[in-house]
């Protein structure tokens, strides 16, 4: 459960996507500590306005995050954070993306459209990125290449695919991504 | 202080748990830099027989970091508190000299290259990749 004493460096790593994409299955096929959850808090407009002052409302609510651990040397800890990809959770975002070296963004081959809102905040953040795309059961196989031209990437994007039930699935996607992290950084 | 914690539907909002005025005598939220996530806590050797009147929240999280190092998420997460709380009574223990915390390094272009070589080389040597 603890960290090992020598341990002097923690990096994160974003695994993003929109609801019920596979995050949180993703997180537990790769992490070595049971997966655990924490409670955040963010502010947002609720319905209505202030009777007075004609301000819209306000009211603080919780999020609840998945995340996972990666001991990668005696010295260095991966964090891998499972962010929700909806607008409202932008203040959450920014508090994750700082310091992040980069997102994994899972994407439905079924569901393409519901990542454009995810994408613009990966992009909004400045995370560099790699796209895994994930596999559900009874789904017909989509080239990359289509979903590539569907998600509007740049031609140096990764796209993988992937099962993010299988750690030996999921393992290679999170690579791909650090190797395009280090290409990214000349 | 927030203190309109209506009930949420939403299935991915849970209302908190814990009423947040009482465990944090009303404390201002420290800035999340200070307490990022990805930081590192443990307990100060003897800290748990130094500390005096410690609320029970606070005791409770000095006595799950007094074998080892955790990260804040995870004192999150095994304590049930929320982040935020956490961050308050890390903030605490702090000042009281209780806690040891080892905070991540900043992230520049020059550390980020051997920092990301090494996290690749690691994945790989774990994954057998
Ligand atoms: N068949 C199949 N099912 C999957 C796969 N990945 C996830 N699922 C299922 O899809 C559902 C949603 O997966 P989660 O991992 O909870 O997705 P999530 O992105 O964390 O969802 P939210 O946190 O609710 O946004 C779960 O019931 C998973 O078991 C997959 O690769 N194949
Ligand atoms: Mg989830």
């Amino acid at each position: 459960m603890y960290l090992d004493p020598d341990v002097s460096q923690t990096v994160k790593i974003l695994i993003v996507g929109h609801f019920g994409v596979g995050k949180t299955t993703c997180i537990g096929s790769l992490s070595e500590i049971e997966p655990l959850r924490t409670e955040e808090e963010i502010t947002e407009a609720s319905e209505g306005f202030d009777d007075l002052s004609g301000t819209p409302h306000k009211k603080t609510t919780t999020v609840a995050m998945d995340f996972g651990r990666l001991t990668l040397s005696d010295s260095l800890v991966l964090y891998l954070f499972g962010t929700p990809g909806q607008e409202r959770f932008k203040e959450m975002w920014e508090e994750l993306s700082r310091g992040a070296l980069g997102a994994l963004v899972l994407v439905d081959p079924e569901r393409l459209h519901e990542s454009f809102p995810v994408l613009d905040l990966v992009e909004s953040f400045g995370l560099t990125y790699a796209i895994g795309v994930n596999h559900f059961e009874g789904n017909t196989d989509y080239p990359l290449d289509e979903v590539r031209e569907a998600l509007n990437l740049s031609a140096d994007t990764p796209v993988v695919k992937c099962d993010v039930r299988d750690e030996g699935s999921s393992a290679p996607a999170l690579i791909t991504l650090v190797q395009h992290l280090m290409t990214q950084l000349g | 202080m927030p203190d309109e914690h209506e009930p949420e539907q939403e299935l991915e909002l849970t209302s908190p748990l814990v009423p947040l005025f009482v465990i944090t005598n009303g404390r201002a939220l420290p800035p999340d830099h200070q307490y990022e996530h990805t930081a590192l806590v443990m307990a100060a050797e003897g800290a748990s027989a130094m500390a005096g009147a410690l609320s029970p929240e606070a005791r409770q999280v000095l006595d799950l970091i007094t074998e080892g190092f955790l990260s804040v998420a995870e004192v999150a997460g095994h304590t049930h508190l929320p982040v935020g709380i956490v961050r308050i009574l890390l903030a605490q223990l702090e000042e009281d000299s209780l806690i040891l915390v080892r905070r991540p390094v900043p992230r520049a272009e020059r550390v980020d290259r051997e920092l990301v070589s090494a996290v690749l080389e690691g994945l790989k040597n774990r994954f057998g990749a």
